[in-house]
């Protein structure tokens, strides 16, 4: 709480897309709501408006979230057009009132991709993301409690902290939402390279992009085509760096 | 029934290996015919699920979120403790086994403990050859960092997001299982009730999240990772699904629920800023290393602070209280969490609380930028540095250190911690109670296992830092594949379970009515009413400092604001469709019972220890005077609770502990 501070309310007017379930067709409807403190998370706004129409016995909106500290990936709202709102470096859940302005209209929609089709209002279907992982986001090893010793294989400190920066990925799916391709390149790109930088990844390199990448297009994903704009809206900085590595993979594991 | 913890007999530092040598063993071609069901797959039940079907066992894993990778454990910033001794400080197996056993103040058991250090190495050496980037040094080694109340360096990190990049490597291996059909994995799904037949766990039910179906899994097997209750305070640093459903549902089928007070309070979270506020933020442990937590000396100035008439930076050093040096100036602002979270809520109490709820205090990272910019001006060889120049030497240090923390904290209260001191107050953070468990994390159901957060077994009355995520992938990749093995080698024969039988009919028949209820009940108020009612009862008379009188009443006002609930909660929505709504009635509704037997048991130990606090148990002269006081001539055991019809109507059961390898002490941090 900010100190020598009056607290501001906000008054808000909240265009919603509604859609029953997957085979329903949605429409945006209006809500207002009153009294909005700045120190409020967005989502905490959403909480508000759910419990006016709990109380009025109207269904609730439903909205995927739960750790609501900007790490689990569940949260995906697309809020005046942005995935995950106009804060930078933050996903929905991070996202603060005090961006907005008293009087203020605000649209909030689900991410949309057709791989990423709605299952009710704000919540979406990302399984297609799980899928592409299945096709080969791992190293094959198994549990045997004889592994070698963790210091064994020296890496460089610069490759480790690469291939961390990739693996901060959250799986949120804002670089799709973001997307006029609806690519999901960046996604692939920081898993690839994650595996790509590091020793224990190499073995199954090849095969690892390819079957990935083939998933990726199954999925119904599109293509990317240097627009950038996932990279922009990704809460977790995953830097285009990335798809450029995963096309090098790609050339690699072709020739 | 008499509890038996099945420890096995030998010296402590053999056991485990022994065990091992001694067990029955499932041959390749029967595990075919073996399920096993995994509910939960955060650190726990993912490491389970993966190395069971590696293993070649058919596992069908659960979790409520669209995909395991979003289980709260990804939650975790500081890091995973292992006593690898890379450091060379001195570490070993006894030395992790005796500061957990410390830490935990006494009231865990040593033969689970010292298994848990034991396989502690292998946990490192499986997630680095899975690929998960932990910090290195510039020799291309592991980098580790220290963490509260120990001696050596053995926490191993990944930046601030350790817990997600070793569920990112639990995930991983289950991909690769679910990818060759060895895991079924069934998000979006929530496990209702557990089903037994013939006194064996045999399977679940569980309703999918998205279209409201209720479905019956069977198993030869069942095995609960569902994390901690900490939610049942309802603001806590947990994730809002966080919930005590399943751990609760095995309860009332017949698993002994241990020491449920047993409860961590982390000292240094983001205060809480209004009523309309939903969940808590941590701030790392490892911020005490440089911080200094204070409030002011004077209650004047304190008013002044609360109205927002005073800048923090007005005060003078003489007129700040840096409570925790004053009070402990052996370990000062490093103490152990419980005993940091309490000195803040005396002060706070007392009226000293800085912000305008009055529950907040100080820590302050200006001493520590000074200090490291008068280093930083000495290397530089800088002559006469301005004041300028110094902070900026000494934030740039500041920054490489805790930089995303303070920038997660800066996005959330909108104030700049470098400029001014950062406010923080203690919240609900982790349940060392839990379902009760044998050596073979075995509950008191034959058939039932529990592991992670959800059993209470490793950390006693309090939990050191980095120890849970050590826990979480000790139980899942290298305890329970052997000791769950022991228990299938005699289900080779058992065949298929079928799910047409009256005791599924029956469980289902359970759950849907219960769901029945909740949408056809007209009722008055709002799921989150109640939560936050019973938070509130919680926090005030459950909380970091306990009473008899105090715990009576909350008793009582848990069980009537459960009968309240019954009669006048309100859940929108139908039965057949995604309804959050109704999945918040029904973990509600099983804290509301949770709750009043957390208070139970508070009442009952009428002792102080670790994160369990009672006024009536503090040391009243010497040294000590007003610390908390341990009673290990009564309370030296697990308190172990059957479920009897009610919450109040529970049994105790005591599993006396018994330390042969380590001396019962005393703490002290004076
Ligand atoms: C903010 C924070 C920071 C932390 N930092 C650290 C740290 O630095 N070091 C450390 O050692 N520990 C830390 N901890 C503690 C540690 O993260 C947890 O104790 C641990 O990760 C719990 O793992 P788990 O596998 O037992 O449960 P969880 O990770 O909570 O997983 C629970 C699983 O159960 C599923 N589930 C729950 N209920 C149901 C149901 N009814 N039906 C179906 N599925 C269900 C969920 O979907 C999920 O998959 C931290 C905790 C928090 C909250
Ligand atoms: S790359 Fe960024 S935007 Fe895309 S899923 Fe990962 S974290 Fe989300
Ligand atoms: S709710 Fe977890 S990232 Fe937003």
């Amino acid at each position: 709480m900010t100190n020598n501070q009056q607290l501001k309310y906000m008054n808000l007017t909240l265009k919603i897309w509604r859609q029953e379930d997957s085979k329903a067709k949605g429409r945006m409807v209006d809500y207002k709501v009153t009294e909005i403190s700045e120190h409020m998370s967005f989502l905490e706004m959403m909480d508000v408006l759910n419990e006016q129409l709990v109380n009025k016995g109207e269904d609730p909106v439903a909205f995927d979230h739960d750790c609501r500290e900007g790490i689990c990936g569940m949260c995906s709202m697309y809020i005046n057009g942005e995935a995950h709102g106009p804060d930078r470096g933050v996903t929905t859940c991070q996202l603060h009132m005090r961006m907005f302005k008293d009087g203020d209209t605000i649209t909030i929609e689900p991410f949309r991709a057709t791989a990423f089709p709605v299952i009710k209002d704000l919540v979406v279907d990302r399984s297609s993301f799980e899928r592409i992982q299945q096709a080969g986001g791992y190293i094959s090893v198994n549990t045997s409690g004889n592994t070698q010793d963790a210091n064994s294989i020296p890496i460089s400190k610069h490759a480790a902290d690469e291939a961390m920066d990739a693996a901060m990925c959250i799986g949120c799916g804002a670089c799709v939402a973001s997307c006029k391709n609806s690519s999901a390149m960046l996604f692939v790109g920081a898993k690839v390279s994650q595996y790509a930088l590091l020793p224990q990844g190499q073995v199954e390199a090849a095969d690892r992009v390819r079957n990935m990448v083939a998933q990726m297009d199954l999925e119904g994903f599109g293509n990317c085509t240097n627009t950038g704009a996932c990279e922009i809206e990704c809460p977790k900085g995953i830097s285009l760096e990335n798809i450029a590595r995963m096309n090098r993979e790609l050339m690699k594991a072709s020739i | 029934m008499a509890l038996n913890s099945k420890i096995p007999e030998g010296p402590i530092k053999d056991k485990w290996t022994d065990y091992k040598n001694h067990i029955n063993l499932v041959n390749p071609a029967n595990k075919r015919h073996i399920d096993v069901i995994v509910v939960g797959t955060g650190l726990a039940g993912g490491s389970a699920a993966a190395t069971l079907a590696e293993l070649g066992y058919n596992v069908k894993a659960f979790a409520y979120q669209d995909s395991p990778r979003r289980a709260h454990s990804i939650a975790a910033q500081g890091g995973i403790n292992a006593a690898k001794n890379y450091m060379g400080d001195g570490d070993s197996t006894y030395r992790l086994f005796y500061d957990t056993v410390k830490g935990g103040d006494y009231r865990s058991r040593e033969a689970n403990v010292y298994r848990l250090a034991e396989v502690s190495a292998n946990i490192i050496d499986q997630c680095v050859a899975q690929g998960v980037p932990f910090a290195r040094d510039y020799g291309g080694l592991l980098d580790n960092r220290s963490f509260g109340g120990v001696l050596v360096s053995r926490t191993f990190y990944a930046k601030g997001q350790t817990g997600q990049q070793l569920l990112l490597g639990a995930y991983s291996a289950m991909n690769r299982q679910i990818a060759r059909g060895k895991i079924e994995m069934f998000n979006r799904h929530e496990m209702l009730d557990v089903v037994k037949v013939n006194g064996k766990a045999r399977g679940i039910i569980a309703r999918n999240l998205i279209t409201g179906e209720i479905e019956r899994h069977s198993a030869h097997a069942v095995v609960i990772a569902t994390g901690g209750y900490g939610n049942v305070y309802y603001l806590s640093t947990n994730a809002m699904g966080s919930n005590a459903t399943a751990a609760w549902k095995i309860h009332k089928k017949g698993a002994f629920f241990a020491n449920p007070c047993f409860t961590q309070i982390h000292p240094t979270c983001i205060p809480r800023s209004g009523d309309y506020q939903s969940k808590l933020t941590l701030m790392s442990e490892s911020l005490r290393n440089d911080g200094r937590i204070w409030v002011p000396k004077h209650i004047e100035d304190a008013k002044s602070l609360q109205q927002r008439k005073m800048k923090p930076t007005d005060i003078p050093e003489e007129n700040r209280d840096y409570f925790l040096e004053r009070r402990y100036p052996a370990f000062g602002n490093l103490v152990p969490r419980d005993v940091a979270s309490r000195a803040a809520k005396e002060r706070c109490d007392a009226g000293f609380g800085v912000n305008a709820t009055g529950e907040a205090v100080y820590l302050d990272f200006a001493a520590a930028i000074e200090r490291y910019g008068k280093t930083q001006a000495k290397i530089q060889n800088l002559e006469n540095p301005s004041k300028e120049k110094i902070y900026d030497l000494g934030r740039a240090i500041v920054e490489e250190k805790y930089g995303n923390l303070f920038q997660m904290y800066e996005k959330i209260v909108d104030e700049d911690p470098y400029k001014t001191p950062m406010m923080i107050y203690p919240a609900t953070h982790y349940t060392m109670g839990g379902i009760w468990v044998d050596y073979n994390l075995m509950t008191t159901v034959n058939g039932l296992y529990c592991i992670g957060e959800a059993n209470f077994s490793e950390h006693g009355a309090n939990r050191l830092g980095a120890s849970a995520l050590m826990q979480g992938l000790a139980d899942g990749y290298f305890v329970l594949p052997y000791t769950i093995g022991d228990y299938l080698s005699n289900e080779i024969r058992t065949g298929k379970i079928p799910t047409n039988t009256p005791e599924f009919d029956e469980a289902e028949n359970d759950v849907k009515e219960r769901l029945n209820f909740f949408i056809n009940n007209k009722g008055e108020h709002s799921v989150d009413y109640y939560h936050k009612k019973l938070g509130k009862i919680m926090w005030d008379k459950v909380g970091m400092s306990r009473n008899a009188q105090g715990l009576i009443s909350a008793m009582a006002e848990i069980k009537e604001l459960r009968e309240d609930f019954w009669k006048n909660v309100k859940v929108p929505g139908k039965l057949d469709e995604m309804n959050p709504e109704l999945e918040k009635a029904g973990r509600v509704a099983d804290f509301l019972e949770l709750g009043e037997l957390f208070a139970k048991d508070a009442l009952m130990r009428n002792e102080s220890c670790g994160g369990h606090f009672r006024e009536e148990s503090v040391e009243l002269d010497g040294e000590q005077k007003g610390e908390a006081k341990r009673n290990d001539k009564e309370y030296a055991f697990v308190a172990a609770w059957e479920y009897k019809g009610e919450p109040s109507a529970a049994v105790l059961h005591k599993e006396e502990l018994e330390f042969k390898d380590i001396e019962l002490k005393q703490r002290s941090y004076k």
